[in-house]
C-alpha cells in the first residue's frame, strides 16, 4: 500500500470560505465605524478584485486569454443606467447586469471561441470595441459623451455611500466564492483534465468548449456586476472610459503578479495594485511604466505569482480547487 | 581514435531517471547499435547526445571537444547528425528544401544534395514535392538525407525501421555501409534486435535506463539478449 | 465618380495596413506568438522620425533609411532577450510580456512627448498627389504606401523561398526542435523574423506620420487594424494579409464616403462576418 493521500483540502482551507465570509462580516460593519473616503476607496479594491477574479477565472483556469473582459463591465454599466431610466433601483438593477453580460456572451463567445489563443485575446478587444462603437451610437443612453445614472437623487447621501459600499462588497464575495464553488465541480475537474491534457480530454468524453463556455459565461456576469458596481459608484457613464482597455491592463497585471491559476492571486494581486496606486498615485505615467515592468518581470521570472511564492514558502491553501497528494511520514516508502 | 566518448550520463524526466549512468565510446568507421524494449530510455539517451536534452550528470564529448554543455546546434558544428524519431520532416518543405535545411551550416564534407540523390535514385524526380506527401519509407530516407546534408561524423539514427514495412526497412539497412564509408560513424537505436545485430559492430542493450548487456553480436547469445532485452529474471532494483 | 475616389483612396489605405500587419503576420507565422505591442512599436517609430525630423538636419527620406535599420535591430536584440525567454515561460508570457511591453512604451511616450496630437512635416512628397481629374487625387504618400506594401511582401516571398535563412525560418516555424539538430539556432531565426517584421513596422509607421497626425495612445487601435487585416486574410499567409488590409481599407473608406463617424465600426464588423462564415480567412495558407 502506498503512503500517499489523496486531498482536496489543507488544513488552511477550512479557514477559506469560513474565513472568507468572516472578513466579509467585518467589512461589512465598516461603513459604521469608518470615514466615508475609506468605504469609497474599498469600492475601487473591491472593484478589482472581482473584475480580477473573473479575468483569472478565464484564463488561469479556462486557457482563455482575453483583452476584452471590458466589453462586458461596459454592458453591465449600461444595464443599470437603461433600467434606472425605467425606474428599477440601481442596487436591484446589478443582478440584472451581470445577466445581461452573460446573455450577450454567448453570441460573443460563438464568434469569438473561433480564434485560439493569442487571436482570441486580441479578437475579444476588437469585440470590446465593436461594443463601445455601437453603445456610443445610442443617443438615449447619452450617445458618444455618455450621461449620468437616473433614480439617485432622492438618496441621502451617507446611505448612498454605504449601500455603494455593500454593494460592491457582496459583489465580491459572490464572484470569489462563485469561483470557488465553479471550480470545485465538474466544471472545474474538466478544466483541470483540459490543462493537463486537451487531446486526451477530450478523447475521453470531455465536453471542453462547454466547460469553457461555462467559465466564459460566468467571467462576463462578474465582470457585468462589476461594472454595474462603477457606474453606481460614479453616478454616471461614459463609454470610451468603461470600455476603456486600461480594464483590461488592470485585471491582467494583478492576476499576473498575484498569481494566476489560483484563487487567492486576484485577491493579494489586487491588494498589492491597490497599495502601489496609492502610493505612487502622484507619480503620473511613471505608476503604469513601473506596474508594466512588474508585471513583464513577473510573468518571466515568476510565472506563479506572489501566491505561488506563499505556496512554496508555507503550503498554504485557502481556495483549493485541485487535488493535491500528501505523503505521510513513516508509511511512505523511501 | 575514439570519435564519441560517453561517461556516466544520467538524464531525468523530471522524478523519473530515463537513462542511468550509461557509458559508451565509438570508435571512428564503427557502427553501434542500442537495443532495447519500449521505454527502455533509447531516444531519451540519442535525443541527450544530440543535445536536445540535458543530462543532469556525465560528460559527452566529440573527438576529444567536451560538448556536454553545448546546445543542439553548436553540436552539429562538431560533427553530430541525428536522424530523428518518427523522420520529423519540415511539412511546409519540399524534399529538397528539407535536405537543404541539412546544408544550413554550409560544413564541407563529403555530402551534398548530389551525393545524397546518388544513394537514394528515387529522389530527383520528386524533389519538389511536398515532404508531407512521402511514404514512410521515403520520409526516412529524407530525414537520413537532411542528416547526411551536415556532414556529420557522428550520425545517430532512432528507430531506424520503425513502421516500416520489411522490405522498406533492408533498403534502409542497405545504405548504412555506404555512409560509414563515407567517413561516419553511426549510433543506431533499435526496437528491431535482428536488423541492429546484423549491421552493428557493438551492441549495447538497455533496460530501463542502463546497460544490461554489451559485447560483439558474434560473442552474445539469442538467449542473454533476450533475457536483457525482456528485463526476465531481471535483478528486482527496478521499479 | 466620388465613390469611385473613395475605392480608390480605401485601396491606398488598405496597402498601408497591409505593410502594416506584415509585421504582425510573420511574428505568428514564424513564432506563434501575437506582438501587442505591434501598434505602439509603429508609434515609437513616429515618434522617433519625428524627433530626428526637428532635432537634426537630416532630409525625411534619410530618417527613413535610418530608422529602418535601427528598428531591425531593436528588434533583434527584442526576441533574443524578452520574447525568447517569455517563449520558454509558458503559453500566456507572451501576451502578457508583449501586453506590458505595450503599456510600457504607450505611457514612456506619454511621459516623453505629451499627450498633444502630432503631425510630420512631410514637405512637398506628402502633399503632393497624382490628380486624375476634378474629384480623383491619388497622392504621393498614399501610393508610396500600397507599393511599399506590395514590394515588401514579395521581397519577404522570396526571400523564405529562395534563401538559406528563409528556407530554415519555415523549417523552424514547422519544428524549431528538429532545426536545432540541423545546425540553425532557433532563437537566431526567430531573432531574423523579428528584425524583419520590426522593420516593416518602422516603414508603416513612418508612412502613417506622413499621412495622418498621430499620438502616443493610438497605438492599440492602429494594432486592431493590423490584426483584422491578418485575419481576415486568413492565419499565416502574406498574400492574404495583403488582401486583408486591401478590404480593410476598403471596407472603411467607402463607408467613410457615406458616414465617416462609422468607419472603423465597420471595418470591426467585417472582422466578425469574416470570423462567422469563412472563418479560415480570404486565403487560407501555411505559414509565412
Amino acid at each position: 500500500m502506498s503512503g500517499v493521500v489523496v486531498r482536496r483540502s489543507a488544513r488552511s482551507s477550512r479557514f477559506g470560505a469560513a474565513g472568507l465570509i468572516a472578513v466579509a462580516a467585518v467589512l461589512a460593519l465598516l461603513p459604521f465605524v469608518a470615514y466615508e473616503s475609506v468605504t469609497s476607496s474599498l469600492v475601487t479594491l473591491f472593484v478589482l478584485v472581482t473584475i480580477a477574479s473573473m479575468w483569472n477565472l478565464l484564463a488561469g483556469f479556462g486557457g482563455l486569454v482575453s483583452i476584452g473582459q471590458q466589453a462586458f463591465i461596459g454592458v453591465g454599466a449600461y444595464t443599470v443606467i437603461y433600467l434606472a431610466d425605467h425606474g428599477v433601483s440601481p442596487f436591484v438593477a446589478i443582478p440584472l447586469a451581470a445577466l445581461t453580460a452573460a446573455v450577450l456572451a454567448v453570441p460573443t463567445s460563438l464568434l469569438a471561441f473561433r480564434l485560439r489563443g493569442d487571436y482570441f485575446a486580441v479578437g475579444m478587444w476588437v469585440i470590446a470595441e465593436v461594443y463601445r462603437l455601437l453603445l456610443s451610437r445610442v443617443d438615449a443612453l447619452g450617445g458618444a459623451s455618455g450621461r449620468s445614472l437616473e433614480g439617485m437623487a432622492g438618496m441621502d447621501q451617507t446611505l448612498r455611500a454605504a449601500a455603494t459600499y455593500w454593494a460592491a462588497l457582496a459583489v465580491t464575495v459572490v464572484a470569489v466564492l462563485g469561483c470557488y464553488w465553479l471550480l470545485r465541480g465538474r466544471v472545474g475537474l474538466a478544466l483541470t483534465a483540459v490543462r493537463d491534457d486537451e487531446i486526451a480530454a477530450r478523447a475521453a468524453g470531455v465536453d471542453v468548449t462547454r466547460a469553457k463556455r461555462i467559465v466564459f459565461l460566468a467571467s462576463a456576469a462578474g465582470c457585468g456586476a462589476a461594472g454595474g458596481v462603477l457606474v453606481i459608484d460614479a453616478l454616471s457613464v461614459q463609454p470610451n472610459a468603461i470600455f476603456s482597455v486600461q480594464w483590461s491592463a488592470y485585471m491582467i497585471f494583478i492576476v499576473v503578479i498575484g498569481g494566476i491559476g489560483y484563487l487567492e492571486g486576484p485577491i493579494l494581486g489586487a491588494i498589492v495594485f491597490f497599495a502601489l496606486q496609492e502610493l505612487l498615485s502622484d507619480a503620473g505615467t511613471w505608476y503604469l511604466i513601473v506596474l508594466g515592468l512588474i508585471a513583464m518581470a513577473s510573468a518571466l521570472f515568476m510565472p506563479r505569482g506572489l501566491w505561488g511564492q506563499v505556496i512554496d514558502r508555507t503550503g498554504m491553501r485557502l481556495f483549493p480547487v485541485g487535488y493535491h497528494l500528501e505523503r505521510h511520514v513513516g508509511t511512505g516508502r523511501a | 581514435m575514439t570519435l564519441l566518448s560517453v561517461s556516466g550520463l544520467d538524464v531525468h524526466h523530471g522524478q523519473l531517471r530515463a537513462v542511468s549512468g550509461f557509458d559508451i565510446s565509438v570508435e571512428e568507421g564503427q557502427t553501434i547499435g542500442v537495443i532495447g524494449a519500449n521505454g527502455a530510455g533509447k531516444s531519451t539517451l540519442l535525443r541527450t547526445i544530440a543535445g536536445i536534452l540535458i543530462p543532469s550528470a556525465g560528460t559527452i564529448s566529440i573527438d576529444g571537444v567536451d560538448v556536454t554543455r553545448m546546445s543542439a546546434h553548436q553540436r552539429v558544428r562538431h560533427g553530430v547528425g541525428l536522424v530523428p524519431e518518427g523522420r520529423r520532416l519540415f511539412p511546409s518543405l519540399t524534399v529538397e528544401e528539407n535536405l537543404l535545411s541539412g546544408a544550413y551550416l554550409r560544413k564541407e564534407g563529403p555530402w551534398s544534395l548530389d551525393a545524397v540523390f546518388d544513394l537514394f535514385p528515387w529522389m530527383p524526380e520528386r524533389r519538389a514535392q511536398s515532404s508531407a506527401h512521402l511514404s514512410g519509407g521515403e520520409q526516412q530516407s529524407v530525414a537520413i538525407g537532411r542528416a547526411l546534408m551536415t556532414n556529420p561524423r557522428m550520425l545517430l539514427i532512432d528507430e531506424l525501421s520503425l513502421g516500416l514495412a520489411p522490405v522498406v526497412v533492408r533498403r534502409m539497412y542497405e545504405a548504412l555501409p555506404r555512409i560509414v564509408a563515407n567517413g561516419c560513424s553511426i549510433l543506431l537505436v533499435e526496437q528491431d534486435v535482428s536488423q541492429a545485430l546484423a549491421v552493428a559492430d557493438h551492441v549495447h542493450c538497455l533496460l530501463e535506463g542502463r546497460t544490461v548487456l554489451s559485447g560483439r553480436p558474434t560473442d552474445l547469445g539469442r538467449a542473454d539478449i533476450e533475457t536483457a532485452y525482456f528485463g526476465i529474471d531481471a535483478p528486482a532494483e527496478a521499479g | 465618380m466620388d465613390l469611385l475616389n473613395a475605392v480608390l483612396q480605401g485601396l491606398l489605405l488598405g496597402g498601408l495596413y497591409a505593410l502594416f500587419a506584415t509585421g504582425l503576420s510573420i511574428m505568428f507565422g514564424v513564432m506563434r506568438i501575437v506582438n501587442l505591442a505591434h501598434g505602439d512599436l509603429a508609434v515609437v517609430a513616429s515618434f522617433l522620425a519625428l524627433a530626428l525630423v526637428t532635432n537634426t538636419f537630416l532630409p525625411l527620406w534619410a530618417v527613413v533609411l535610418v530608422a529602418i535599420p535601427i528598428f531591425s535591430v531593436l528588434g533583434y536584440a527584442l526576441q533574443r532577450t524578452l520574447i525568447q525567454r517569455s517563449l520558454g515561460a509558458g503559453p500566456l508570457a507572451t501576451l502578457l510580456v508583449t501586453f506590458g511591453l505595450s503599456i510600457v512604451l504607450q505611457n514612456v511616450l506619454l511621459e516623453s512627448f505629451s499627450a498633444d496630437t502630432r503631425t510630420l512635416e512631410a514637405g512637398s512628397f506628402a502633399t503632393s498627389a497624382i490628380e486624375l481629374n476634378d474629384t480623383i487625387s491619388l497622392s504621393y504618400i498614399g501610393l508610396f504606401g500600397l507599393v511599399a506594401a506590395v514590394v515588401t511582401i514579395v521581397a519577404i516571398q522570396l526571400f523564405v523561398s529562395r534563401t538559406r535563412t528563409g528556407r530554415m525560418m519555415r523549417a523552424a516555424s514547422d519544428d524549431p526542435e528538429t532545426a536545432s539538430v540541423v545546425g540553425a539556432s532557433p532563437a537566431h531565426i526567430y531573432g531574423i523574423a523579428t528584425a524583419i517584421a520590426f522593420a516593416t513596422v518602422a516603414l508603416a509607421g513612418l508612412i502613417f506620420s506622413m499621412r495622418s497626425s498621430f499620438d502616443p495612445s493610438i497605438g492599440p487601435s492602429r494594432l486592431l487594424f493590423a490584426f483584422e487585416a491578418v485575419v481576415i486574410g486568413g492565419l499565416g499567409s502574406l498574400w492574404g494579409t495583403l488582401l486583408g488590409g486591401l478590404a480593410l481599407g476598403l471596407t472603411q473608406s467607402v463607408v467613410s464616403h457615406y458616414d465617416p463617424a462609422s468607419a472603423v465600426l465597420a471595418g470591426h464588423l467585417v472582422f466578425l462576418a469574416v470570423l462567422a462564415f469563412r472563418p479560415q480567412g480570404l486565403i487560407p495558407a501555411r505559414a509565412v
